[in-house]
């Protein structure tokens, strides 16, 4: 503090310090206290709100435990909350979407880091960088032109003669996986870049010196190495994927929903902003429960993941 | 277990730069042989084609008489040392020194047991369960050389890998290395740029400039019959004379210079070249009287004082340094600064030599 005053002044120290507190105090806190504080009163018309029935209660936070529908496990029929339901699919299809990141950005940021020349470097990340230059939801809505029953993906497969009639991409998941993995790769792609750009190249050669086939060097050498760059993408690509609404929006079919989307509709079509606090809560809550227990798993400590 | 190792017209280009240019060396199982020279002169790079991380433009090198053109490092019977030893951090010492026998498929126990018998051998018993982090300069070494080791390689290969270390600790692992090389009986191959060590340890020293091998030879003829300037130069001092050769009779030619005719030997093959006279330093004596021949007035510009000798910097007439070493062994008494002596050399120990082999 003493050593940013001495270096700008009081004046601009002091204005620094205020806009951090307002950003931090009026963007993040108090929104968050706010949806917090309703997400445990009941939903009332404008009359009520105030009076005896506006206690505050779990009930919201109950309410993902409401209208059960029947599903079957191996043939066994069960019943399960609608909500958990696809609360249980969202964590899942975020777990896919991270491992399908992982799989694409690894050899990747292999490549980039220990066998691309450096010279073409900043083309490769250029050619990388230019579809985010494109807003999100064009992207999305590309894939959902190119995915298209009659799009050009079809078109292409058909004109190679890899399938023999048309394929429908967007069915479940499916779109949804896909859309998001290529929203978020770049997100595993540079943490685990840099976290393998920092191995001594010596060590792979040592390994492979000492007789090491190339999926033993990776094994032993290279991921254990990047294993802070890869935590850290995990956690970011499933945070992302498991809090996006605008891809499973676009790319979602008739059978696919996300819990962000039920959250929207609590808030969109209930106009219940309490349930919708409620479930926002619940996915923060338990997202962050699941990371933690993830990175426990894989023994990664939460300052491995920070550098 | 050690193998021959040839090296058969061997030239590595680099786009249109040649770092080796038709290196050829035969180097026999058992022996510890090292390659000399400035950094840039091509010892890594010839290090790297043998141990097949860099496949040679021209040429082929063979491994115990088998052409190893084509074979990847991890397929060759080669362990190389890496100049900063690249051990494995995550790895605690015993994983370290096994790593090679856990690709191999050994079981753990075997492998454990291997990792202590090598502990043992390098001096460094009751480390296995360290990590690399807890060790000293000196014994990451030697986990590095237990870890090469392991694989039993027919060759091992060090690139300069005491030149992390402080003096003490180089000087002890020099001999260490040495040691362990003869306990082993594996051929040693190491690159160093430091003449100290290369003709402390080796069996036989090659020097190289600028991709080319100029002189193999075992150290004391290195030093005392190098066969040109640039090895002259880089393992010692000289006295350096400018002159032109006269007649040569029984190996010793006359050298006309400034300073008269001085003898000195000169090979058969020199003849006819560029040469300048090169004398070291505790070969030229300094005497009041004038020698009989190789005699060159001078005058004491300054006495150095360097513990094992003294070193006396004169300046003749014309103000060419001539430097003398004077054994700090009582024997000799020290010249006052400005006093007038006369530099002189055995013709026998001076040589004629031209400059280094290079490209034309």
């Amino acid at each position: 503090m003493n050593d940013l005053i001495r270096r700008y002044g009081v004046t601009i120290t002091a204005l620094m310090c205020l806009l951090v507190a307002f950003w931090l105090v009026m963007l993040v806190v108090v929104p968050n206290i706010t949806l917090f504080e309703q997400s445990f009163r009941p939903y009332l018309p404008v009359v009520d709100v105030g009076g005896p029935k506006d206690v505050y209660s779990l009930r919201n936070y109950a309410k993902v435990f409401d209208g059960s529908i029947e599903r079957s496990f191996f043939g066994i029929p069960y019943m399960i909350p609608v909500h958990v339901m696809t609360f249980g699919l969202t964590i899942w299809y975020s777990i896919v979407v991270t491992v399908a990141c992982f799989a694409l950005a690894y050899p990747l940021a292999f490549f980039m880091a220990k066998i691309a020349n450096p010279k073409s470097l900043p083309t490769l990340l250029l050619l990388l960088f230019i579809p985010l230059w494109v807003s999100e939801v064009l992207r999305a809505f590309a894939w959902w032109i190119i995915l298209a029953f009659k799009g050009p993906l079809n078109a292409l497969l058909l004109a190679i003669g890899a399938i023999d009639e048309p394929v429908r991409w967007i069915v479940g998941y499916d779109g949804v996986v896909i859309g998001l993995t290529y929203a978020y790769v770049l997100f595993m792609l540079f943490p685990i870049y840099n976290a393998i750009s920092s191995l001594d190249t010596n060590q792979i050669e040592a390994a492979d010196d000492l007789g090491a086939p190339w999926w033993k060097i990776h094994l032993r050498v290279v991921l254990p190495h990047a294993k802070p760059g890869i935590a850290s993408g995990c956690v970011m690509v499933f945070m992302l994927s498991a809090g996006s609404l605008l891809v499973p929006s676009i790319l979602g079919s008739t059978t696919s929903q996300w819990f962000t989307q039920t959250i929207d509709q609590w808030f969109k079509d209930a106009l219940d902003w309490n349930t919708a606090s409620a479930y926002a809560f619940i996915l923060l809550l338990l997202c962050t429960v699941f990371v933690s227990i993830a990175l426990k798993v894989f023994n990664v400590k939460l300052s491995d993941i920070a550098k | 277990m050690s193998a021959k190792i040839d090296l058969e017209n061997v030239s590595c280009d680099f786009g249109s730069f040649r770092a080796v240019d038709n290196a050829n060396v035969s180097i026999e199982p058992g022996e510890f042989f090292s390659f000399l020279g400035p950094s840039g002169c091509g010892k890594t790079t010839i290090l790297r084609m043998i141990s097949g991380f860099i496949e040679p433009t021209e040429g082929a090198i063979k491994i115990g008489g088998k052409d190893m053109r084509g074979q990847r490092p991890n397929q060759r019977p080669t362990a190389l040392i890496f100049q900063n030893l690249a051990l494995f951090p995550l790895m605690p010492v015993w994983e370290n020194i096994s790593f090679g026998l856990e690709v191999r498929g050994v079981d753990k126990a075997t492998r454990r047991k291997k990792a202590e018998e090598l502990l043992e051998l390098v001096d460094l018993m009751g480390a296995a369960d360290k990590m690399v982090s807890q060790l000293s300069g000196g014994q990451k070494q030697r986990v590095a050389i237990a870890r090469a080791l392991a694989v039993e390689p027919s060759v091992m290969l060090l690139d300069e890998p005491l030149s992390a270390l402080d003096l003490k600790l180089r000087q002890h692992m020099r001999a260490e290395l040495r040691a362990i090389q003869k306990r082993t009986g594996v051929t040693f191959i190491y690159i160093t740029h430091d003449q100290g060590e290369a003709l402390a340890m080796s069996d036989r020293i090659g020097v190289m400039s600028q991709g080319r091998i100029q002189q193999i030879a075992n150290p004391r003829d290195i030093y005392n019959a190098p066969i040109n300037g640039f090895v002259a130069g880089f393992v010692g001092e000289n006295n350096i004379f400018e002159g032109k050769s006269g007649a040569v009779a029984a190996g010793m030619a006359g050298f006309d210079t400034a300073y008269g005719t001085l003898r000195a030997r000169i090979n058969d093959d020199a003849k006819g070249s560029a040469l300048r006279l090169y004398v070291r330093p505790e070969h030229t004596l300094l005497s009041a009287a004038k020698a009989e021949e190789n005699s060159i007035p001078v005058a004491v510009s300054e006495v150095s004082f360097e513990g094992a000798f003294i070193s006396i910097l004169c300046h003749s007439d014309d103000g060419k340094l001539i430097v003398a070493e004077l054994r700090n062994d009582g024997s000799a008494t020290v010249p006052d600064i400005g006093t007038k002596l006369h530099a002189s050399f055995d013709a026998a120990r001076a040589a004629l030599l031209p400059d280094a082999n290079v490209r034309g």
